[in-house]
């Protein structure tokens, strides 16, 4: 099983390419404390320095002398705390709910659909604006608003799954062998059922970290974190004088994206299912 | 002697790189003259559908596509025609009709304008002329107010309905050769026999060529002039349909044809006459759609059944699909619960839900399912899954080891399969580790649910051979559930037919098969296609 | 399944929707750190004890929860959204006031986006296997993950400032005094950048949605049905293909204009559009707290239209479901 996917992985060249950008954002948010030589708060030299003129500073400085190149490497510890820690919360909750539904079946998938389709119909990114701005911002508003908004769409494919999974005949079988549900729960369905959840939380990922960096852009990132999204925020007032101060952030996280969702679609092929979970 | 309307010369086909084989279809000589019917006969992998995509021209070039050879069509080379050339013959001198009714319809366009595209595309007429030839096909392919079906939308109509629509396109501009890929195989038995007497008909009012792709023997005896069998992408053996099937030439050939069930009812009687299954006024409804206002659907899939099995009998379930047999089932096992009636096992009560039946008594029923390829879990190996069950139970795993083992070689398969996955085996050695697994319960019933539908005819042979003999060696009763009467008659000592959720007639095989009383049973009988040549038809006289 | 039936259940189910988010949000001032006459009056108001008064007699704060959640839905449906102290007028005023500036933006953005996504999405399914898929494919990826506000940045940094091609802000230019066609032609100079930047995400969304749906349905065996009746292959495409491919990337766009609103507050921010997103976003910088929730509720009634219409839209398309 295990060769297989890595053969059909490494067929996707996107997908590896990924997994090396992954691991360069990876590495520079755990060394970040080493790597940078100022803090990205401080100002250490006269705004508006350009990239490349200025032995100390690689990416240049901002409109305040702040260091972008420190500001990145930080920025990139709080975008991977942030993503996984919200993508972990949201799978959590969504494969909870998403798996009772489609287990019991009944009233209860329908109590727990209702429930699931509310939250979906709420515009998701104005319902985290306004979660974070009555919150105040700060890491963990942020992490919940971002999980809050997130999980119906992974809650609806673990409910699809399992209702589908219910019906194989590997479980009548199993139930006819004597296996209490639970058993069957774990070692039955969601076996089958992780590949597509972990093609999903990979892509959610990705979009927690956008979602995050537009909060930041808006100003309602946590003021003591440094972030991607809060760079290019502060850089639009100048952004005629320092292009450099709003294009490297965004470049950054443009790669870290892309980086997810191409080893999201690796990973879709290496497991043999569908990105939308079913299986192919 | 006319020129043949169909004639292939030497074909190949061949295949993608890195699959099974090089050749689909290999060096295939093939001729059909007017007013005939060719059937090219094959199991799964045979190659016989390629040949009919071959002659549409709608193989999957360039990856799948002919090699060598030539098809002539009326003396026309159609390997050798360029594309806009065969668009011109498809639909107006070849026709063709696919195997999967319920997906073969635009679901989106209404019927008529599905036939009438037909006519747009090799004609130009007006419209009044255009909407007459559409009401006339349908009208032709046997469809009731055909003025209302072609307005309908597909979705509306039955498999047989959607079926005879399909034949309905592939006619209407009356070709001189109709290609018919396993047109029947997915439809019910007496659906098939009108659509195959459909076909009959037309190509005797027409006076049409018709070259038949089936894997089922008796569809040849019922319509073939010639016949050509298939192996492995080769003819093995060709002729007139009437020699090939009372003298069969090639060992595959006769492979096949012992293969087929038989439909003689069993001379052994293992029955010991004491009853072990009591079932009385089982019901069941499903219940779909329906809200705040509106009553959903209502299917009463199964009225009031009841029946006795004694120990060491096997009761056949024989009906088509819709008629609640595998409801039955799945009610006998526990794993739907019944909403009235009674089971009784031994004299004692069954809960109707196998969750509360006590752990001892779950052993009771086991089950072997229908698909080979959904019943094991794919992430599991062999040995785990047969294990399961006893594990459950308490069983210590060094003695599951060992039983695992012993019921391997039991059903014919080597002990080193434990180790290994469902995908490495083939579907009749899955159905063999599924009845390993039913075993490993010690069930004294087994309810076989369709056990041999999805696999392949020769293979369904063997299947059936260790069902006899696990059933003589572990003593045990069977519920054997299946639409085919043959299977039945030559597995079950009783047979009970079911028709919409009731057992409308039961009684011992021999009897229900040579003298049935309900006209739905007479009707079953009538259409199963016949193959018994040197022995007297059934019903007999 | 009837149509009427169908519509009427969908409306119940949408109103529904939308009194459980009015509820969320009444939940959500309550939640906030702090006396809810104070949260609702903002930074600013919180100082004027008069209007944090008028606040508390307007909505019933000093009354037991249940009183003043049923005061808040009755305010709701008497079309009273609360008001803003900053601002100094209702909040629904302001709302209506921007709301034609924001439909314009993403009711273009949704057109643009649609008509070219799926006309790129079907060109790419052609030419499966080609370096050019490959290209649109690679591309609606790299769309898919570029930040919205991001990409704007960079089109104002590109077209409008090194480029002076358009304007970088605003709806109209300033002290012109256009009218009639100069007026609708000054407009348009100005809705361009913020319309394609706004499209191009959504575009990568239908393009790929759209490519996969037509090489799906390519595969399925009534396509190969028409393939053997001798139909051209550009009646096979339209009739049996794209129309059957159509219908999930209809329903999936219904949803994604709701989202587009969302999407909408970074564009209307960046381009400093006077609509609905960019009063969102002053909510916030004011700590208005009264606004903030009332665009909140706004916006989210307008997804849940959205979802609805999309519902109706699919009724009528497809034939599966029964006229009355």
């Amino acid at each position: 099983m295990n060769s297989g996917f890595l053969r059909r992985f490494r067929r996707n060249y996107g997908a590896v390419a990924g997994v090396f950008v992954l691991l360069l954002v990876g590495c520079g948010a755990l060394a970040a404390p080493w790597l940078c030589s100022h803090d990205p708060w401080a100002l250490v030299q006269l705004p508006f320095v350009p990239p490349g003129t200025h032995a100390d500073l690689l990416l240049g400085s901002d409109a305040l002398g702040r260091d972008v190149a420190s500001g990145l490497l930080y920025g990139a510890r709080v975008s991977v705390l942030i993503g996984l820690v919200a993508t972990t919360m949201a799978l959590l909750l969504g494969v909870g709910l998403g798996a009772v539904a489609g287990y019991y079946g009944g009233w209860v998938d329908t109590l727990l659909m209702r429930f699931t389709e509310l939250f979906q119909a709420i515009p998701g990114f104005a319902f985290a604006i306004v979660l974070v701005a009555i919150f105040q911002p700060s890491v963990q508003s942020i992490v919940c608003a971002i999980a809050l908004v997130s999980w119906p769409p992974v809650a609806r494919l673990v409910r699809g799954e399992f209702l589908s999974l219910r019906e194989r005949e590997f479980v009548a079988a199993a139930q006819l062998s004597g296996l209490s549900s639970i058993r069957i729960i774990f070692t039955h369905i969601l076996p089958n059922a992780v590949p597509p959840i972990v093609v999903m939380g990979s892509m959610m990922v990705a979009s927690s970290i956008l979602l995050e960096s537009a909060l930041s852009f808006l100003g309602l990132g946590d003021p003591e974190l440094m972030s991607w999204g809060y760079m290019v925020g502060a850089a639009r007032t100048a952004l005629r004088q320092a292009w450099w101060v709003a294009v490297f952030p965004g470049l950054a996280i443009m790669l870290t994206v892309l980086s997810l969702n191409l080893v999201g679609e690796g990973l879709a092929d290496g497991l043999n299912t569908r990105i939308d979970g079913r299986m192919r | 002697m006319s020129v043949p309307v169909l004639q292939v010369q030497g074909l190949s086909v061949c295949l993608p790189p890195g699959s099974e084989r090089e050749l689909a279809v290999d060096g295939v000589d093939l001729s059909l003259n007017a007013g005939e019917t060719l059937c090219v006969v094959g199991e799964s992998g045979s190659g016989k559908s390629m040949i009919a995509n071959a002659v549409m021209g709608l193989l999957a070039k360039p990856k799948v596509a002919p090699v060598a050879g030539r098809i002539l069509f009326e003396g026309k080379d159609l390997v050798a025609l360029d594309e806009a050339d065969m668009r011109a013959l498809r639909g107006e001198r070849i026709g063709m009709v696919f195997q999967e009714p319920m997906t073969s319809l635009n679901p989106l366009m209404r019927v008529g304008d599905q036939i009438g595209e037909v006519l747009d595309a090799h004609r130009s007429l007006p419209a009044a002329e255009r909407n007459a030839r559409i009401i006339a096909a349908l009208r032709d392919v046997g469809l009731p107010d055909p003025e209302l079906i072609a307005q309908a939308y597909p979705f509306r109509l039955s498999g047989g309905q959607r079926q005879r629509v399909m034949i309905a396109c592939a006619l209407v501009l009356e070709p001189t050769l109709l290609i018919a890929d396993e047109p029947t195989t997915a439809l019910d038995v007496t659906t098939q026999a009108q659509i195959l007497a459909l076909l009959g008909e037309l190509q005797r009012r027409k006076g049409m060529a018709l070259l038949f792709i089936t894997h089922d023997f008796g569809v040849v005896a019922e319509i073939a002039d010639r016949v050509a069998v298939m192996q492995w992408g080769r003819v093995v053996e060709s002729g007139m349909a009437q020699e090939v099937l009372r003298a069969p030439k090639h060992p595959y050939t006769r492979a096949l044809i012992t293969a087929i069930p038989h439909g003689r009812p069993r001379r052994n009687d293992e029955s010991t006459g004491v009853p072990l299954l009591v079932v009385r006024g089982l019901n069941k409804t499903y219940r779909s759609g329906g809200g705040f206002l509106r009553p959903g659907r209502q299917v009463h899939a199964a009225r009031e059944l009841s029946f006795t099995l004694a120990r060491g009998e096997a009761l056949g379930i024989v009906g088509e699909s819709g008629s609640g047999k595998s409801t039955l089932g799945r009610l006998l096992t526990g794993l739907i619960a019944r909403d009235s009636g009674q089971v009784l096992f031994d004299g004692h009560a069954l809960a109707p839900e196998l969750r509360r039946r006590p752990a001892a008594k779950r052993a009771l029923v086991q089950m072997v399912f229908q698909d080979p390829y959904a019943s094991l879990n794919p992430r599991h190996t062999v040995g785990a899954a047969i294990a399961a069950g006893p594990v459950a139970q308490g069983v210590p795993r060094e003695e599951a080891r060992e039983l695992v083992v012993s019921l391997l070689r039991r059903v014919g398969l080597k002990p080193d399969a434990a180790d290994r996955f469902p995908h490495e085996f083939s579907g009749g050695q899955r159905q063999r580790i599924a009845i390993a697994r039913a075993l490993a319960m010690r069930p004294q019933l087994l309810v076989a649910d369709e056990p041999v539908s999805a696999l392949d005819v020769s293979v369904q042979a063997q299947v059936l051979a260790l069902f006899e003999q696990v059933r003589r060696e572990f003593a045990l009763s069977m519920v054997f559930i299946t639409h085919d009467l043959r299977v039945a008659a030559q597995m079950c000592d009783r047979i009970a037919v079911m028709h919409r959720g009731e057992i409308i007639e039961s009684g011992m095989a021999a009897d229900v098969l040579q003298r049935p009383c309900q006209d739905y049973t007479k009707a079953l009988i009538a259409a199963a296609p016949r193959f018994d040549l040197n022995q007297p038809q059934v019903p007999g006289q | 399944m009837n149509k009427l039936g169908f519509l009427a259940r969908r409306l119940q189910q949408g109103a529904t929707m939308l009194l459980v988010i009015a509820v969320i949000n009444f939940i959500l001032i309550r939640m906030a750190p702090g006396d809810p006459a104070m949260v609702m009056a903002g930074e600013a108001g919180a100082g004027d004890e008069q209007f944090l008064q008028q606040l508390r007699e307007r909505f019933d704060l000093d009354r037991p929860l249940p009183a003043q959640l049923g005061s808040y839905i009755g305010h709701l449906l008497r079309g009273d959204l609360g008001i803003s102290y900053r601002q100094q007028a209702p909040v629904l005023d302001l709302i209506l006031e921007r709301l034609p500036a924001t439909l314009l933006l993403t009711g273009s953005a949704f057109v643009l986006s649609l008509a070219s996504g799926v006309a790129i999405g079907v060109w790419a399914s052609s030419k499966v296997g080609t370096w050019k898929d490959s290209a649109v494919s690679f591309l609606a990826t790299l769309f898919y993950a570029t930040p919205l506000y991001w990409l704007a940045l960079l089109a104002v940094l590109v077209f409008a400032l090194w480029l002076p091609w358009f304007p970088p802000l605003g709806y109209q230019s300033v002290g012109m005094g256009y009218s009639g066609m100069a007026h609708v032609l000054d407009v348009a100079h100005h809705l361009v950048l913020p319309t394609l930047v706004l499209a191009m995400f959504y575009m990568a969304i239908y393009a790929r949605m759209t490519r996969a749906a037509m090489l799906e349905v390519a595969g399925q065996d009534f396509v190969k049905t028409a393939r053997a009746k001798g139909l051209t292959p550009g009646r096979v495409l339209r009739a049996h293909v794209l129309r059957n491919a159509l219908m999930p990337v209809v329903t999936m766009a219904g949803l994604q204009a709701g989202a587009m609103v969302g999407g909408a507050v970074l564009i209307e921010t960046v381009f400093a559009w006077p609509g609905i997103g960019r009063l969102l976003f002053e909510a916030l910088a004011q700590r208005d707290y009264s606004l903030l929730l009332g665009t909140f509720l706004f916006t989210a009634a307008l997804a849940v239209i959205f979802n609805i219409v999309t519902d109706l839209v699919y009724t009528l398309v497809d034939p599966r479901i029964e006229m009355p």
